[in-house]
């Protein structure tokens, strides 16, 4: 069992690297963009998994918070993008 | 009533996170939720009493039963469009035009539509959803109304409004 | 045993996912695919991890963190569209209708 999740753990870091393909050579900026809001999702993923290997449940707290702080920072990236300030 | 409301949902909310009570952890728990109170519960509903009618949960759980079904046919849905070797997409944008009314029931259809089989909301302007779809199966606008909010539509304002 | 299933189960909806970012042709299919597929594979390993701990400190949670990943996830996927949209993209040749010019001007 506890090999099956480290395999598991390494096929999702294998995601993120297919993830940071797209960042590096999307063809245009907002597909960078969606790159990276992908890519936090994933990171809560491997979070939850490593939680469970070690039996730890602090590390699902930092899965929580990365989830709130990826969620501001797409929509002021999203904001930046549609070319209005960030108080408007 | 609405902020003691808020601040009752924030407290349960805390404990729930921390998952231990002592004084000092309702203490600080307390103080937490009740700056956040000051702060934000101006957003919240209008009308709290909506929270306890049983009719309206029993109708969430209904739709929250059609919403996951949708949801894993959705997962299906891409895999199919994505490991197929030509990639079978004919995308595009179109126009929807919804009869509900209220601020969270049209921000919970648009979430909605969001999860389900191959669309994607891109802007609300008025009365009409601007809705990017994966592959568009009629261009007769009665029929993909029915097709995109038909389901949804009918259960939200059974519990919303 | 049934915590592991669901948590495979979410890594393969997250590699269809993945495949969608890399394959699909313009900016709007990939965020759709990827939306999709990235939230519910996360909400399920997240659903693993409660099967896993049962009622207890990390399995509340794992509860607690589904759905604010689904709404945070669905919000900055509209925010994204949007401000693409409007930031200029154009949509692949192979898209056959657009409402949403007329109304942008």
């Amino acid at each position: 069992m506890n090999t099956w999740l480290e395999i598991l753990l390494y096929i999702q870091i294998a995601l993120s690297g297919l993830c940071l393909y797209r960042i590096i050579m999307g063809p245009t900026i907002p597909d960078r963009m969606v790159a990276i809001d992908i890519f936090g999702i994933l990171v809560v993923g491997i979070c939850a998994i490593i939680s469970v290997q070690t039996g730890k449940s602090f590390i699902l707290d930092i899965g929580i918070a990365w989830i709130i702080l990826s969620f501001i920072g797409t929509l002021t990236l999203a904001k930046y993008l549609s070319g209005k300030k960030l108080n408007q | 009533m609405r902020y003691l409301t808020f601040f009752i949902l924030g407290l349960v909310f805390w404990l729930l996170l921390t998952f231990r009570i002592s004084l000092p952890n309702v203490i600080v728990g307390s103080a937490a939720s009740l700056i956040c109170t000051l702060i934000f519960a101006r957003y919240f509903f209008e009308n709290t009493g909506k929270l306890i009618n049983p009719r309206r949960w029993f109708w969430f759980l209904v739709y929250l039963a059609v919403f996951i079904w949708s949801c894993i046919k959705a997962n299906f849905d891409v895999a199919y469009r994505v490991l197929h070797p030509r990639m079978p997409i004919k995308p595009g944008i179109v126009k929807v035009r919804t009869t509900l009314k209220s601020e969270f029931a049209r921000m919970l259809l648009a979430n909605s539509i969001t999860m389900t089989p191959g669309t994607l909301t891109v802007d609300i302007i008025g009365d009409d959803f601007y809705i990017h779809w994966i592959f568009i199966r009629s261009q007769d606008p009665e029929i993909y109304t029915r097709m995109i909010t038909g389901v949804f539509e009918k259960y939200i304002k059974n519990f919303v409004e | 045993m049934a915590a592991i299933i669901v948590i495979s189960i979410g890594v393969l909806f997250n590699l269809f996912g993945c495949i969608g970012l890399l394959r699909l042709p313009d900016v709007y299919n990939r965020l759709q695919a990827a939306t999709k597929c990235v939230t519910l594979g996360c909400c399920s390993i997240l659903l693993g991890v409660f099967l896993h701990n049962g009622i207890s400190a990390a399995g509340i949670k794992a509860i607690i963190a589904i759905p604010l990943l689904f709404f945070s996830a669905t919000v900055a996927a509209h925010a994204l569209v949007r401000g693409t949209y409007h930031f200029g993209v154009k949509m692949s040749d192979r898209s056959i209708k657009d409402d949403y010019k007329d109304a942008v001007k």
